[in-house]
């Protein structure tokens, strides 16, 4: 006999201090921030950050993000030890809350394929007050055309909703960076998994 | 290196819906369009690693951590359970993450401007892992009912937020912790957002002899289920 599950309750307006206190400003240590790979880390550096929109469009200050990867190899991080030695943890969190113009970013390196037939991809975790639940996300990349062509997660969704699961890459002068924004609802709704 | 059980999939006969209009917030903030299936052979992504090095002495203890002078005012509780899967098979050493309000119902949050007093004893978060047996313990202060603006006169319940991510990424939960009994669950929409037959799960038993600490604190016992391995047909 099953266990019930234990529903989601929403995240609330006040997680912050407890989740992202560092970014925050709050005086309790962070297990996970926004920053996933330290300089010394293998791969490509990249930015990835981006803007939430509820349903009238509107910038969502009170969003929190997670992301997981693998490393520019296409390996994902197996242990504590193996993350402190390379300097790539692979997991990293961000409220939408502290940037002026209310954009999450992480501070990242390009992941590889974490499988043959598989395009370069970032898991994204989605949730903010007025979610009961979280949404899982992909995020994919635009320098990744014949990849991401051939991707069957990316071959699963309608042809003409994959194009918000595409990141643009920008060459700022920090660097490079991939601008991903998340629509929850309207014409351009991003595409969510149930996974 | 062999694949990894899969998971379970999310039982939505268990978990509230995304639009769920008696919590006003979601009728903007809530996907709209069914989610897109993806394989469970995908779907196999584990938890982000972290180890007992990373949780500091005193932070499972609420009534501690942000001490400066004294100790917070409220009545002590100890917050105790397992996190268990499906199959009631124990998480080991997984991280459970909690934040609260205070005693008065006020959150160190700067966005909460509830006209109640912060504590200066109090900051309301904390963290732990599971031992080998997925038992999680905390101590901490029996947080206050707040004010919101959802519906006229509207109250939360009083509440202990909750974070896990389990084995994989796919288990990841984000919860709240309820107290049974309390008058104002009838009223609230966020916790009637969960269906009836799942609803139990939210609620903590007063239980006198989790405690260890007699004449010292209210001992709670809440367990959380995350979703198991995945089932093969000729297990089903």
């Amino acid at each position: 006999m099953k266990l019930i599950q234990t529903p989601s309750q929403t995240v609330g307006p006040y997680f912050a201090y407890g989740l992202t206190s560092e970014q925050y400003g709050y005086d309790f240590r962070s297990l996970f921030g926004p920053v996933l790979a330290e300089p010394q880390a293998a791969g490509e550096h990249i930015r990835l950050s981006g803007r939430v929109f509820d349903g009238d469009g509107v910038p969502v200050p009170d969003a929190m993000l997670e992301i997981r990867q693998a490393d520019a190899e296409g390996r994902f991080v197996a242990s504590r030890a193996e993350a402190l030695a390379s300097g790539f943890r692979g997991f990293g969190r961000c409220g939408t809350g502290t940037h002026p113009s209310l954009h999450y970013w992480f501070d990242t390196v390009k992941p590889g394929a974490a499988a043959p037939g598989e395009a370069p991809c970032i898991d994204l975790i989605v949730t903010m007050r007025g979610m009961l639940l979280h949404a899982f996300t992909r995020v994919y990349f635009d320098d990744e055309r014949e990849a991401n062509a051939r991707d069957p997660v990316l071959g699963a969704v309608p042809a003409e909703r994959r194009a918000t699961l595409v990141a643009r890459r920008e060459a700022q002068p920090g660097g490079v960076s991939y601008r991903f924004d998340i629509r929850m609802q309207g014409a351009k709704e991003t595409v969510f998994f149930d996974l | 290196m062999p694949a990894k059980p899969s998971i379970a999939p999310r039982d939505w006969a268990s978990q509230p819906p995304y639009l769920y209009p008696g919590y006003k917030s979601t009728v903007k903030r809530g996907p709209t369009r069914p989610l897109v299936p993806l394989t469970s052979a995908l779907a196999q992504r584990n938890a982000p690693v972290y180890g007992h090095d990373d949780i500091g002495p005193l932070d499972h203890d609420l009534t501690r951590n942000a001490a400066r002078n004294g100790a917070p005012l409220g009545e002590r509780i100890v917050v105790t359970g397992r996190v268990l899967d499906e199959d009631g098979q124990p998480a080991a050493h997984t991280l459970v993450e909690i934040w609260q309000a205070n005693a008065a119902g006020r959150y160190v949050h700067k966005a909460d401007q509830h006209n109640a007093p912060l504590d200066p004893n109090f900051l309301g978060a904390g963290r732990c892992l599971t031992d080998q047996d997925g038992r999680y313990r905390f101590l901490t202060v029996k947080p206050g009912a707040y004010p919101w603006q959802n519906h006229p006169n509207g109250w939360r319940p009083n509440h202990i937020h909750f974070s896990l991510f389990g084995q994989h990424f796919a288990s990841r939960l984000v919860t709240q912790m309820y107290f049974s009994g309390d008058p104002l669950l009838a009223l609230d929409p966020i916790y009637l957002s969960a269906p009836e037959r799942a609803r139990e799960r939210l609620l903590s038993r007063l239980n006198l002899d989790v405690v260890g600490e007699a004449g010292f604190a209210l001992g709670f016992e809440f367990d959380i289920v995350l979703r198991g391995p995945h089932q093969t047909p000729a297990e089903a």
